[in-house]
């Protein structure tokens, strides 16, 4: 869970006014202003072109600022670049190797650049974890895709950053890996690790992360913690499968109550607001009696992370 | 300074070079080993001396200077542009890393290949011909000194080049022909009049000049300005490198 100091939630991250025209004269990013606190999992989520991987470049340092600020730990990624940087894990979303080099000589490669010293027994121990110390002395070009992920994770772990961007890590890879990865990030939070995620798998980030930022266009049109998200835009659907199928609503109830038929007349769908303090099903099933409505059975659901998402981004189109 | 990092990107350079043995080392020992056996052996055999050197001696700081300018254009260039192609550049771009280490790292890499390659060529020309070092400290100093400007020029072309064929098309047409005629195989003092004041106007020519007055003593223009202008195209490069930097210029955006 994110660090709190006085009670406050203590940016590890703060963009402030951040933007970018790119030279082809795309804006890639409009006015962005966000904090990421210490120690959480942030899930960025956007469409394709929205401008996650641009402001992650920002950040890291790979594509130039237009105009703002970024402060990373309180270190600017200009001004202050050793510091900030020194502080950050990435793991692209493309696989981006040296294909003749051996996985070890790469991590190692990647820790000394990251100015850190020799440190046999951490490099030893991150491959162990990503099950990768047996294929330490394999080129990269000769292991699956797969396992040249988990290279680009090693890379990114190997100067043990306080930070760690994952830009669409689960991408291509295989549900062992996908699993194995996430418990890697859970781990990794509990030693106070803050990770900022990217990803399309929207149930990944519903079971990740602590809080989501949604960025469309450019622009971030939404930053919530996640179970205040759930329960701000969440709708519940109740659906009662009837013992006589309907041809329609009967009007009474129709002008009452948000309800449409399905499977072929055979349910009732009743949509409510979950922020709501009467949700109205008592009285739905009250007036249901009335019409001699009956049902055999009934189930309630919630809308997931993605029906919020794409309704989200939907209504800014 | 971050050390490490220039010394990772040092010595992962260098590793390509160890497991490129054949095509870093061998392939341009054996071509040089060829221009000595052919120009040096059977041709060099029935030529006069030239300033009072036997010509198959005479050609061997320009065979080194060719070896040392097209090696030291193609360890930097693809040194740098095979991150860009593979994608990795992000690592280095990433990374609490200064431009100036990169350099280091890269440029440094680079001109050490060239430079070992330079010094085989050297041992290997004793198999074939007699010579004398006359000023070895200059010798050094011009090695390097070219090593480092060339590898800087090969650094910029990397960066510039945005496909293989860029990559190859600067030492191919202009680096090449400007070697072989900037007196590798002659003295300048050999060419017509007017072919001399043209000649001048060829950068390579004072390489080599200064080059082979390192060994010999003669050269075919003045040691001071030979090195002026190799200062000077050093000077070139270090701007073109700094303003790249700033800039970002097909690193950054």
């Amino acid at each position: 869970m994110p660090l709190r100091q006085g009670g406050c939630v203590q940016p590890v991250i703060s963009i402030q006014q951040l933007s970018k025209v790119y030279a082809s004269g795309h804006t890639a990013l409009q006015t962005i202003n966000l904090d990421i606190h210490k120690g959480e999992i942030f899930a960025l989520l956007g469409p394709n072109g929205a401008g996650k991987t641009t402001l992650i470049s920002i950040i890291c340092g790979i594509v130039n600022p237009g105009t703002g600020k970024v402060l990373v730990d309180g270190h600017d990624i200009i001004s202050d670049y050793r510091a900030a940087r020194a502080r950050i894990g990435l793991v692209p979303q493309e696989l981006f190797n040296e294909g003749f080099e051996s996985v070890l000589a790469t991590v190692k490669f990647t820790r000394g650049l990251f100015g850190k010293p020799a440190n046999p027994a951490y490099i030893e121990q991150l491959l162990r974890d990503l099950s990768l110390w047996d294929k330490k002395d394999a080129r990269i070009f000769e292991l699956s895709g797969g396992m040249k992920r988990r290279v680009m994770i090693a890379k990114a772990l190997s100067h043990e950053p306080q930070i760690l961007f994952l830009d669409e890590p689960t991408a291509g890879v295989d549900v062992e890996l996908r699993r194995d990865m996430w418990n890697m990030v859970r781990g990794l939070r509990e030693r106070g690790v803050t990770i900022i995620l990217t990803t399309h798998y929207i149930e990944e980030a519903e079971e990740m992360a602590d809080r989501i930022g949604v960025i469309s266009k450019g622009e971030i049109i939404l930053v919530e913690d996640k179970a205040a998200l759930m329960h701000k835009l969440g709708k519940k659907q109740l659906t009662l499968h009837l013992q006589q199928p309907l041809t329609h609503i009967p009007e009474a109830l129709a002008n009452n109550y948000p309800l449409e038929l399905a499977d072929s007349g055979h349910a009732l769908v009743f949509t409510f607001d979950v922020q709501r303090e009467h949700t109205g099903i008592a009285e739905l099933l009250k007036d249901l009696a009335q019409q001699g409505i009956d049902f055999k059975d009934l189930q309630s659901s919630q809308s997931s992370l993605e029906d919020i998402f794409v309704n989200l981004v939907r209504s800014r189109a | 300074m971050n050390f490490y990092a220039i010394r990772a990107i040092y010595l992962f350079e260098l590793a390509r070079t160890w497991r490129t043995l054949l095509q870093s080392i061998a392939t341009p020992v054996i071509t040089t080993s060829l221009y000595f056996v052919v120009f040096g052996s059977a041709i060099g055999s029935s030529m006069t001396q030239v300033h009072g050197v036997s010509y198959g001696a005479f050609i061997i700081p320009g065979l080194i200077m060719l070896a040392l300018l097209t090696e030291s254009i193609s360890n930097a260039s693809f040194g740098i542009y095979m991150p860009k192609y593979s994608g990795t550049i992000y690592e280095i771009l990433s990374a609490p890393v200064s431009y100036l280490e990169i350099l280091i790292g890269y440029v440094g890499a680079a001109a050490t290949k060239s430079i070992i390659l330079g010094l085989i060529i050297l041992l290997t020309a004793r198999l074939f011909v007699d010579f004398e070092i006359l000023h070895p400290f200059w010798m050094v100093a011009f090695l390097i000194l070219t090593a480092v400007t060339f590898s800087l020029f090969g650094f910029i072309i990397g960066v510039w080049a945005d496909g293989w064929e860029k990559l190859q098309i600067v030492p191919a047409l202009i680096v090449t022909p400007l070697t072989f005629l900037g007196g590798s195989f002659y003295s300048i003092n050999m060419l017509p009049p007017v072919w001399q004041t043209v000649t001048l106007f060829n950068p390579v020519v004072y390489l080599i000049s200064a080059f082979r007055w390192s060994f010999y003593g003669v050269s075919d223009v003045s040691v001071g300005i030979s090195l002026a202008m190799i200062l000077g195209f050093l000077a070139l490069c270090i701007g073109a490198v700094a303003w790249i930097f700033k800039s970002g210029y097909r690193l950054k955006n």
